[in-house]
């Protein structure tokens, strides 16, 4: 089952009201959430993924420094050997009001799956992972995970 | 066993302390809880560990003039032939590497090295040439990774053969450890995951089967077997003797409550441990807690911070500025004296300088060690304000520091060493104790204790509290 995924809030971001609800809706959903809390670094998140047999790190920002915070998660992937690692991130990823079509596109570029805005309904996030882990993740990709 | 010598007859109990260097022993009125001697001599590892016993006890015995006693327990640790030495393995270093080593060294190991990701032929020549007692495989959370755990045991089997293997990682992966390690006939022990979830430390199950190990098979290459067989008892590895009378003072008997948060300095020759018992919880409010949970009983142990064979790594480690923060002697004198104590590992001081530049040395150990033992508090600039994020334990409410170890017990202000370790308003970043009440193991009782702990808790306890507590009050009046 590619049930297990990592949830948290990146970089000095202390919100952590957000982060309960999507743990609590995820869970709800029958995934196994590792919910490693706020204020985390791109590390702590990668580690947890490899520990947990993570299928896909979430990672949301509120404090609209999410730009600095993000980049370079993908190629730390890469190094630490999580290949094919689902990428997800969202929340208010920058200050003021961008345009939304630009914000997602910077992220994509940066190698995250998915970008979802603050508006994104809870049950749309989990359907689209869901649909996710099924058509982008290939086989066990850990299998060659920690052989670095 | 009887001794006969004439007077009242005393019920009795034997520690022993097998060191490295010494076998120290301490005989104690189990009765009256009065410690009625103690006694060292050299250990004697290559003829058997039984020679330097007998020779101790005659020492002893010596001492106390016309009384019958009868020693009716004898319990032993020991730390000679080098300790129990491990290798703990994880998968990444922060987490179940991390988790592994700590229940190792809460099991009293000397941790000698810690592996992660998946083990290759070379690091495996490295830990067969370290000659481990045991290793600790560790690695995934339950459900997690198996895929990194099961190599590593497949080059254990392959390679290591003759190491016993406490296996403490992913449980999903035990089915398969143990079609391999049974094939190859190795000697393993599985138990609970060191870290069942993300950032949830189990290391009793870890620490339990360490020392069990350590009693039933790793004694019997230290030549401390027929010592096994006169104290018809556990013989524990040192390290976890002290951290049992720590944690006995800490938390009490199921009739007495004990004395809250507390730590334990133990400055030796070759390492410095440090000991905290308590949660370890942040002292201040508004403070985010990150990185792995800490145990509630930590040891540390530093393997650069000693008095003597470690003397010339602690230079290196704390600078020339940091000692001569203490005393005003050159450059050359200090290159030279710390030098002159690696080569000289049991070299006595008696002329007051040297007396003196122990102090100092002890004081720097006991600074760098506690700081690298409690938490740090980070302060990190956010859109909303300045945010503190903690990480390890706040011992900055710890009740008492008791301090043990050949230095302390030898010097003339054994109280100012503890106190270079107390938190320091130009680094506050440091959680190090603020106004603790430092106790000094004077009798060098404390392993003595957690050994008599295993048997007559509330003895021990209140021996402790006797020998240690109501001392350091008299000290006071």
């Amino acid at each position: 089952m590619k049930n297990n995924i990592v949830l948290g809030v990146i970089g000095a971001d202390c919100h952590a009201v957000g982060n309960r609800i999507l743990d609590h809706v995820f869970t709800e959903a029958g995934f196994k959430v590792i919910n490693i809390g706020v204020m985390n670094t791109q590390e702590d998140f990668i580690n947890a993924a490899i520990e947990t047999n993570a299928y896909a790190i979430l990672v949301s920002s509120l404090y609209g420094h999410g730009e600095l915070d993000c980049r370079g998660m993908r190629e730390k992937c890469q190094e630490k050997g999580l290949d094919d690692i689902l990428l997800y991130v969202g929340g208010n990823l920058v200050v003021g009001k961008q345009d939304w079509v630009q914000v997602e596109k910077r992220f994509l570029d940066m190698g995250y799956d998915r970008v979802f805005s603050p508006s994104t309904p809870l049950d749309e996030a989990v359907s689209i992972l869901k649909n996710d882990l099924v058509h982008k993740v290939r086989g066990d990709l850990h299998r060659s995970s920690s052989t670095h | 066993m009887f001794i006969k010598l004439g007077g009242i007859s005393i019920e009795a109990a034997l520690l022993i302390d097998f060191g490295s260097t010494y076998t120290k022993l301490t005989l104690v009125d189990i009765e009256r809880e009065i410690i009625i001697g103690t006694a060292k001599d050299l250990t004697t590892a290559e003829e058997g560990v039984m020679t330097g016993y007998q020779k101790t006890l005659h020492t002893l015995l010596e001492k106390i003039p016309n009384k019958d006693i009868n020693i009716s327990h004898k319990f032993a640790c020991s730390s000679a032939a080098g300790g129990l030495k491990m290798v703990a393995i994880g998968l990444v270093q922060d987490l179940t590497g991390e988790a592994a080593k700590r229940a190792a060294l809460g099991a009293g190991a000397r941790v000698l090295d810690t592996f992660c990701y998946e083990l290759t032929k070379q690091e495996i020549e490295k830990i067969s040439s370290l000659q481990p007692d045991i290793l600790l495989l560790a690695g995934g959370t339950d459900g997690g990774n198996k895929s990194c755990i099961i190599h590593n045991a497949r080059l254990i089997a392959e390679f290591l053969p003759d190491i016993p293997v406490v296996v403490s990682g992913n449980q999903k992966a035990n089915d398969e450890i143990q079609e391999i390690f049974q094939e190859q006939g190795i000697d393993y022990y599985i138990v609970a995951n060191v870290m069942p979830n993300l950032n949830m430390l189990q290391v009793e199950p870890a620490r339990e089967t360490i020392r069990k190990i350590f009693m039933e098979k790793i004694i019997e290459t230290k030549g401390i077997d027929a010592a096994s067989a006169l104290i018809n008892n556990v013989i524990i590895p040192t390290p976890a003797a002290v951290l049992d009378a720590a944690q006995l003072l800490s938390k009490g008997t199921s009739n007495q409550s004990g004395l809250g948060s507390l730590m334990v300095l133990d400055i030796g020759g070759a390492t410095t441990d440090v000991h905290s018992i308590g949660e370890g919880d942040s002292s201040q409010p508004g403070i985010v807690k990150v990185g792995l949970p800490e145990p509630f009983a930590k040891r540390t142990v530093e393997g650069d911070l000693g008095m003597r064979i470690s003397a010339t790594s602690l230079y290196e480690v704390a600078g020339y500025k940091k000692i001569s923060n203490w005393i005003s002697e050159h450059i050359e004198y200090v290159n030279y004296k710390c030098q002159y104590l690696t080569d000289h590992i049991s070299f006595i001081p008696q002329k007051r300088e040297d007396i003196l530049f122990d102090n100092t040395l002890a004081k720097v150990a006991s600074e760098i060690a506690m700081k690298r033992h409690v938490g740090v508090i980070e302060r990190i600039y956010t859109p909303s304000g300045y945010v503190y994020s903690q990480k390890g334990k706040d011992m900055a409410d710890t009740k008492y520091i008791i301090a043990t170890g050949g230095v302390i017990m030898h010097s003339p202000d054994p109280a100012s060493i503890v106190q270079a370790s107390f938190i320091n308003p130009d680094e506050s970043q440091y959680l190090l104790p603020k106004h603790p009440t430092v106790l000094i193991d004077r009798h060098y009782i404390l392993s003595a204790m957690g050994l008599l702990a295993q048997k007559f808790p509330d003895k021990a306890f209140n021996l402790m509290k006797k020998y240690l507590i109501k001392e350091y009050r008299e000290e006071k009046v």
